[in-house]
């Protein structure tokens, strides 16, 4: 397992290229996002948000996941991949301990939010909830308006201040107002699965968390709206912390900065198990990563 | 897809030659198919039996009574002799609607907080459990609710315990065990459009941070509304039309009052013990079922398919 | 892009206590809906309990053997009434379950959807199935026993137990057809699809195939359709059954059932007319009891896993 680095300085050119094709990236101006400046004020010091310490997850006993141990830094955008069946959805729930929601499922280990254990006794799940927000693979609004569906969350939480004007600047921080802004009255089921995928980042954006999760957001979305969705993290990225599981590795390399690569391991006959390999600033992953299984998932050889 | 075969036309062909078989099978299929419309149609006949009937001498009934009498007088008599009779069906539905509203009462708060407790909290292990307890609930039959209501609610719970002067036979106690009877239906149709919803709202709530009293009453229940609406509906359907609570513990005659501690009679109930009556057929008196058989009839129609259709509306938007 | 670097400085939200009177508020909503089913449970106990502990004392083989008396109430029985409920049960499952279920295969296998026809008589049979009893009732009283059709043991102006069956039949019929339905449409097309690319017919299939393996929940449905036939007792009020019937009944002839034998004496005032009706009341429940077990032990025996 590798500690994490520090963000990396501006590569040059030929830097870009290798990394490109490397990690089957097309560099072309209109594909390339364009890079956010380093933050102004001093980089050095972004500390970190998740400190998990060799963390674990049974279904009814049965491991699923075990021993990952990583630091995930503020306002960062961290991808975990790999094979399917490997735990990295499972895992990601216990940021936010949605796992709570499954009667079977135990956690082990720690998960500290800044200085805080998220499992400790006293730790209410709902609590956590209200600062770790989530989206989900597949857009689930609710069968109400677009407005109700941005203002549930922050009438159930007892959020004080102007409806209307948290509802709009959730939705502009979403990219979502201009496309919208004459018809908050509508069901948001009228709306494209990208935009609706949209709509439940802003629902999330509306209680003002300071980590989004996000289960492979963008799986059961078309291209066009994936890189909008895209934009939007990068963009999300100067306020929020971001993890994301993604299925699809050019999207890890696209938006991420740090990678956790995770595998299945067969422990014994018929049980396997899912295990944090490698993790990394992203570019070094896909270009030059330390471990064997990680080198060939990145180039294409299983997943 | 019937079942007519055909001949290969080409003469020279190498395989062999299909069988022209419109021969008895076919006839056979028709014949099959022809019984079991026949069989389907005989709902049609008793939905047909019944209207004709209840229509032919409600008509012969307005005969005799002019339908403003009917629909509007507030004095019912009709065995009463001679001078006495009357027909003004407004008390007997007015008891109608008094006794279901006392069983609604009971019945949509209980119900829907069984049919809740059952979708969004019980445990695989509760379930089945509690599952069979509702539907033995539902399955007992009302002449047994009847004597409960009689022999022991009134005389020890309503009269002793509780200690409300009320009659032998009075709303109350029938009003209130009518609600249980009713209960088991609210619950299993609110519970069954609430298990409709899928998870993934649920998630989606929880993710936000809501508690799970506010996921269940803010997002499940309204997104389960329209079955619940069908499940209230169906509840009261159920309950206008119930007789033998009524028959048993509520009285012989309907009043139009709000006071619960005298006896009450709804339309069901009124046509058995007008049956039981010896009332010679085509004499007014035995019209006078049919009369209020029509008017119970349509009522039970009217909410009936309010419910198909909101039954319908919750199956579509989940499928 | 960069234009809000400067608010690089956000400060992190940590995880608060819950207000007190969040966590409250959960638990109160809780024991609501737990009170909703202690309610439930409450009365259901209350009911079974209370009718055992008035009826129990009466129960015995001469209870089950003799008949019903109004007269001397210490020696009246059940027997009549017993018999009644055994015939009723027998001649309304010979009605509905050819019918019932030649009426679901035909709904499901062969009438096209798109027929209003086929459309008005589903929504018919959905709406029959929420009819009150006592409207049954009626059609029994003035079609069946008073009616047009003058054939053995109908129309005769007189309540027969084929009348009285008949009317029962036709109440739970529905039922059957609804649940037969559910049963039928379980069956995967490819079973049907597999038949017919065999060359068998469509009648074939369905008697072969489909029907077999929607059997256990036709079975199920009709045990239920039974049980609750033998319980009504509005319809068989209005169809004139007989109360302290002092010979078993015939079918073109007079009958008594368990819920008519209940219903008249609960009517009665003296106080051992009560027990002698929680007594009727137990026997009756101890036979719906054994259907419904009967059916749940069907259901889980054969119910096919496609």
């Amino acid at each position: 397992m590798s500690t994490p680095d520090r963000p990396t300085e501006a590569k040059t050119r030929e830097d870009d290229d290798e990394f490109a094709r490397k990690a089957g990236i097309d560099l072309s101006a209109e594909a390339q996002h364009t890079t956010p400046a380093a933050p102004a004020t001093g980089a050095a010091m972004a500390s970190p948000i998740f400190k998990l310490e060799d963390v674990g997850v049974q279904y009814g006993g049965v491991p699923a996941v075990e021993k990952v141990s990583f630091e995930l830094i503020e306002r960062e955008i961290t991808a975990f991949i790999g094979p399917s069946g490997c735990g990295k959805s499972t895992l990601i729930r216990c940021l936010n301990r949605m796992n709570d929601l499954v009667p079977s499922a135990t956690v082990t280990g720690k998960v500290m939010y800044g200085d805080q254990d998220l499992y400790a006794d006293d730790i209410d799940p709902v609590q956590v909830r209200k600062v770790i927000g989530m989206v989900f693979q597949k857009p689930n609004p609710f069968p109400k308006t677009i407005y109700e569906n941005i203002a549930f969350g922050p009438r159930v939480l007892g959020m004080k201040g102007n409806m209307d004007e948290i509802v709009e600047g959730a939705l502009r921080k979403a990219a979502l107002w201009d496309e919208v802004k004459d018809r908050l009255k509508t069901n948001a089921f009228g709306m494209s699965g990208g935009q609706q995928q949209r709509l439940c980042i802003a629902r999330c954006l509306a209680i003002e968390p300071s980590v989004i999760l996000m289960d492979e957001p963008c799986s059961a979305l078309d291209p066009i709206s994936t890189a909008a969705i895209e934009d939007l993290m990068i963009d999300l990225k100067e306020r929020y912390s971001i993890v994301i599981v993604t299925h699809n590795m050019q999207q890890a390399a696209r938006v991420s900065d740090k990678t956790a690569f995770f595998n299945v391991a067969k422990v014994e006959e018929g049980k396997r198990v899912g295990n944090l390999v490698e993790f990394a600033p992203t570019d070094k992953i896909f270009t030059n990563p330390e471990d064997e299984r990680t080198k060939e998932y990145v180039t294409g050889k299983f997943g | 897809m019937e079942g007519s075969h055909f001949a290969v036309s080409n003469p020279g062909a190498q395989g062999p030659r299909l069988q022209r078989a419109r021969t008895r099978r076919s006839t056979g299929e028709q014949i099959i198919k022809g019984l079991l419309a026949l069989a389907a149609l005989l709902s049609v006949l008793t939905t047909t039996g019944i209207v004709v009937t209840l229509i032919k001498e409600t008509i012969t009934f307005f005969g005799d009574v002019p339908i403003g009498d009917f629909l509007f007088k507030t004095d019912w008599a009709p065995l009463a002799g001679g001078e006495q009779q009357a027909f003004g069906v407004v008390p007997l539905i007015w008891s109608t609607l008094y006794l279901t509203a006392v069983g609604l009462v009971v019945a949509i708060p209980a119900g829907l907080g069984v049919g809740i407790y059952l979708a969004e909290y019980a445990s695989p292990r509760v379930r089945k459990i509690l599952k069979p307890v509702v539907e033995l609930l539902a399955g007992i039959p009302t002449i047994v609710f009847g004597y409960f209501a009689l022999t022991f609610f009134t005389p020890n719970v309503i009269q002793d315990w509780i200690g409300i002067g009320v009659d032998v036979f009075n709303g109350l106690s029938a009003g209130i065990i009518l609600g249980i009877l009713v209960l088991p239906t609210i619950a299993s149709v609110s519970e069954d459009a609430m298990s409709a919803v899928p998870q993934s709202l649920r998630e989606g709530a929880f993710g936000l941070g809501a508690a799970k009293w506010q996921v269940v009453l803010r997002v499940v229940f309204p997104a389960a509304l329209s079955g619940i609406v069908a499940a209230l509906v169906l509840g009261a359907s159920r309950a206008i039309g119930e007789t033998v609570v009524i028959l048993v513990a509520a009285g012989n005659n309907p009043n139009l009052t709000f006071d619960l501690t005298v006896a009450h009679q709804n339309m069901a109930a009124f046509i058995a013990n007008t049956a039981r009556a010896d009332v010679s057929a085509g004499s007014i008196a035995y019209e006078t079922i049919f009369a209020v058989g029509t008017t119970l009839f349509v009522m039970t129609l009217v909410l009936n398919l309010i419910a198909i259709r909101f039954v319908r509306k919750y199956r579509q938007v989940y499928e | 892009m960069s234009a809000t670097a400067a608010e690089a400085q956000i400060a992190r939200r940590t995880v608060e206590r819950a207000a007190s009177g969040e966590r409250w508020r959960d638990a109160a909503f809780r024991f609501a809906l737990l009170l909703c089913l202690f309610v439930a449970v409450l009365f259901l106990g209350a009911l079974l309990v209370d009718t055992f502990v008035d009826g129990v004392g009466i129960l015995s083989w001469d209870f089950i053997t003799s008949f019903p008396s109004r007269l001397r109430p210490e020696e009246s029985g059940i027997q009549s009434a017993f018999i009644g409920t055994l015939w009723l049960m027998a001649l309304c499952a010979i009605f509905i379950v050819p019918v019932g279920i030649a009426s679901a295969v035909y709904l499901e296998e062969y009438a096209d959807r798109d027929r209003w026809w086929n459309r008005a008589i589903e929504v018919n049979i959905q709406n029959l199935a929420s009819v009150p009893s006592v409207v049954y009732g009626i059609l029994g009283l003035a079609f069946i026993v008073r009616g047009p059709i003058d054939v053995f043991g109908l129309g005769k102006g007189q309540p027969t137990l084929l009348a009285g069956a008949l009317t029962l039949g036709l109440l739970v019929l529905p039922v059957v057809i609804i649940v037969s339905r559910e049963a039928i449409r379980a069956v995967p097309p490819s079973i049907r699809e597999g038949s017919l690319a065999l060359g068998a017919t469509q009648w074939q299939t369905i008697w072969k195939q489909v029907l077999p393996g929607a059997l256990p929940g036709i079975a199920t449905g009709v045990i239920l359709a039974l049980s609750r036939a033998i319980g009504e007792t509005a319809p068989l009020i209005l169809v004139g059954a007989a109360a302290f019937q002092r010979f078993n009944p015939e079918l073109d002839g007079p009958f008594s059932a368990l819920p008519i034998q209940i219903f008249n004496n609960v009517g009665e005032p003296e106080a051992i007319f009560r027990d002698l009706a929680a007594a009727t009341i137990i026997v009756l429940l101890a036979i719906l009891l054994l259907m419904n077990s009967v059916a749940i032990y069907l259901r889980n025996r054969y119910e096919s896993k496609w």
